[in-house]
């Protein structure tokens, strides 16, 4: 099979809080360097990693380092990692938006980039001129949007509403029209990053139904972000796993969804420690293990919002009848503090000195689609602080498929709770 | 045995473009959007409004009115013996083009960095299409301007079309590229110093007091003359006026000094953008 992209030792660089060297004399000395010496940019510094939480030594940060991969004519290829890996750089640099810092990529036939719903739309112009502008702004010929034109109006199913200005369109129409321009665009390739995250599930389900007809029926190629999986599965059948702005692995979509679930990336639902050599903790206390999985499940699978979650400390405990408790603080990735519970781990006695397993169940429906930063301390009396762990396991909780449908967006807010809702008549309403 | 495969690729990205590289070709297929775009910022000009397209002539006569009333009454500046509406309103209409371009180009980067981070196309289309916009809207207004000149016409005014009439395309594209080019330079600029915003703005403004637009250049004190005929703008905007009215200074040296110009600020402008362009949605 023919290649349709060839990314070779792709980098990209952005620079840190303020821009250019900002100064005119720093601009200059780099333009010095660089063009007239041809030498390295001085201010660029090789071989740093594009990891958020450590200050690094230079303003610059690698937003991707040295990627490299082919797509074959054709193919369906799914990019997965956790935000800030560098997916939409990307996506931003293979749909030229931007250009790489180093290295360079090919392409062969064209390119059609969909990272955002409904580019370049204009409020006060019809739907119908919206089509046109939309795709030629896509890469459309004036006449190959036309000989479409009805395809897209039907797939939009906006027939009414044609010469209504798309100010006055919902929402919902308004994200159906602008797919439709790009679903029906002439390109051997097709970019597209999360924007199925706007619409409704029925549309979503169309969109994916869609994007599968292009691929299959019509032999493109499509490049794919999402933060859903289950998108990336129904739609890809190869997959890369971006990293810290590199390329982690590469292969089969099902391996590559495997291999990020388990948590290469962060996620740290399992910690297990040797007592005496590595167990962190003080002389008082020792941790063994600590866990958090969803109830009755193998502990390889997802944890969803429909399933109970259990959190397991396994501890050393080396005093003699010590009134010992255990607290629990759950925050979210965007650190609010979620929740706060403790309990005390055997009021009558306290406990004797000796390994205890400590156990708690947080019901299920309750935290929403989110990454869960757990943080545990043991207490004395409720009052003195014996040991205290930040940050020892991190979840994150998945959609429950089985209770959404074909949805493939995340629910917002920060818990999710299943509503019990009826509705029925309360008074008869005759003309 | 090993079959080597010739690879064929239509594009090829690397970090290092060269300065000369102009996606020409890209340019032409896009043409389509070019001419959509046009026709985007004409409808979208005067929708919702009650006068419509009218408005392409109220700007002209309003100002060209106020000018009459300050310029010609209050402060009596010559018109070289012109009718004063007359002579305001040919040098208000070549003006306005040449500042609609500069102004519009010169925020081409910030008024379109939403539509430019999300998809490629040429960005060269978006000023192409800002100042053939403008060419309509100018095409308008100097249709109004020969009803005008008609009008004085027939009322017997000491008006004459000339031989230069015939160089007015040569203008037109000449206010073009000076337009162009500048508004380009300052667009790339713009998105690393952000100062020149504010210039551009009361800089065209004060231009316009530089340039002959309220006073002929015959009447520019001797000694600040060869400091009004350094703005490209005054070769065109007399080279105008002694097409359509029969006065002004006209020189080839004074024309061939603007074209000098034009074409060289539209070729540093092309030049300065295309190598901002790729690299821009990162620092604006």
């Amino acid at each position: 099979m023919a290649k349709a992209i060839k990314v070779e030792n792709l980098s990209k660089a952005y620079q840190l809080g303020q821009f250019g060297t900002n100064t005119i004399s720093g601009d200059v000395q780099r333009w010095w360097t660089t063009k007239i010496l041809g030498k390295e940019d001085p201010f660029h510094i090789i071989g740093e990693s594009n990891v958020r939480s450590v200050k690094g030594k230079s303003n610059i940060a690698w937003s991707l380092k040295d990627i490299n991969f082919e797509v074959q004519q054709g193919e369906a290829l799914g990019i997965i990692g956790q935000n800030g890996a560098g997916k939409s750089t990307l996506l931003k640099i293979l749909s030229r938006v931007t250009s790489p810092t180093q290295g360079g990529f090919k392409i062969k036939g064209r390119v059609a980039s969909l990272l955002e719903v409904g580019t370049g739309f204009h409020p006060e112009l019809s739907g119908k001129e919206n089509i046109f502008l939309n795709g030629a702004i896509l890469g459309m010929r004036k006449h190959e949007i036309k000989h479409r034109l009805d395809e897209i109006v039907d797939f939009a199913g906006i027939e009414r509403y044609l010469e209504t200005p798309v100010k006055r369109y919902s929402s919902g129409m308004y994200v159906r029209l602008a797919f439709a321009v790009a679903a029906h665009l002439d390109a051997e390739i097709l970019i597209v990053d999360e924007v199925l995250a706007v619409g409704d599930a029925e549309f979503q389900k169309k969109c994916i139904g869609k994007m599968g007809d292009i691929r299959k029926g019509e032999g493109r190629t499509i490049l794919f972000v999402s933060h859903n999986l289950v998108s990336v599965k129904a739609l890809c059948s190869r997959g890369i796993l971006l990293e810290n702005g590199q390329l982690l692995s590469e292969g089969n979509v099902n391996d590559i969804i495997q291999l990020y679930r388990e948590g290469g990336v962060n996620n740290l639902t399992e910690q297990n420690w040797e007592i005496g050599i590595d167990a962190p903790g003080n002389d008082k206390i020792r941790l063994k293990r600590a866990a958090v999985f969803a109830e009755n499940k193998p502990s390889s699978e997802p944890i969803t919002t429909a399933d109970n979650i259990v959190m397991e400390f396994d501890f050393l405990n080396q005093l003699d009848h010590g009134n010992v408790d255990v607290t629990v603080d759950i925050f979210d990735s965007e650190g609010v503090h979620v929740t706060h519970f403790g309990m005390i781990c055997d009021k009558e006695n306290g406990l004797m000195k000796g390994l205890y397993r400590t156990r708690g169940v947080l019901p299920c429906n309750l935290l929403n689609t989110r990454r869960y930063i757990f943080h545990v301390l043991f207490g004395l009396n409720q009052r003195e602080v014996l040991y205290r762990h930040e940050e020892i396991l991190i979840m994150e909780i998945e959609d429950a498929i089985e209770t959404r449908g074909f949805n493939f967006a995340k629910f917002p807010g920060i818990i999710h709770p299943v509503c019990s809702w009826e509705t029925k008549q309360i008074q008869q309403y005759e003309n | 045995m090993e079959k080597i495969e010739e690879e064929e690729w239509d594009l090829e990205v690397t970090s290092d473009r060269g300065l000369f590289e102009l996606p020409l070709k890209d340019i032409w297929h896009f043409r389509d959007l070019l001419v959509l775009m046009v026709r985007r910022d004409v409808v979208s000009f005067y929708k919702q409004t009650i006068l419509g397209p009218l408005w392409f002539f109220i700007q002209p006569v309003f100002t060209t009115l106020v000018f009459v009333f300050v310029f010609g009454n209050l402060a009596g500046l010559s018109t070289d013996g012109l009718p004063q509406f007359l002579f305001y309103l040919a040098g208000i209409t070549a003006w306005n083009y040449f500042a609609d371009c500069l102004i519009k180009t010169s925020t081409v980067f910030r008024d379109n960095a939403q539509l430019f981070g999300k998809v490629y196309f040429p960005r060269l289309v978006v000023p192409f299409s800002i100042v053939t916009g403008n060419l309509i809207r100018f095409g308008v207004q100097f249709l109004l301007f020969m009803s005008v000149w008609l009008y004085f016409y027939l009322q017997g005014a000491d008006i004459y079309l000339t031989w230069a009439a015939l160089l007015f395309p040569l203008l037109v594209v000449l206010m073009a590229f000076l337009g162009l080019g500048l508004g380009l330079m300052i667009t790339a600029m713009t998105t690393k110093y952000r100062d020149l915003a504010f210039l551009v703005n009361f800089g065209v403004q004060l231009l316009m007091y530089a340039t002959t637009v309220i006073y002929p250049l015959s009447s520019a004190p001797e000694q600040y003359r060869h400091l009004v005929a350094l703005n490209p703008m005054t070769g065109i905007i007399e080279t105008f006026r002694f097409a359509f009215l029969g006065e002004g200074m006209f020189s080839w040296a004074l024309l061939g000094y603007s074209t000098f110009v034009a074409l060289g600020s539209m070729i540093l402008g092309v030049l300065i953008f295309n190598k901002t362009e790729k690299n821009f949605i990162d620092t604006v």
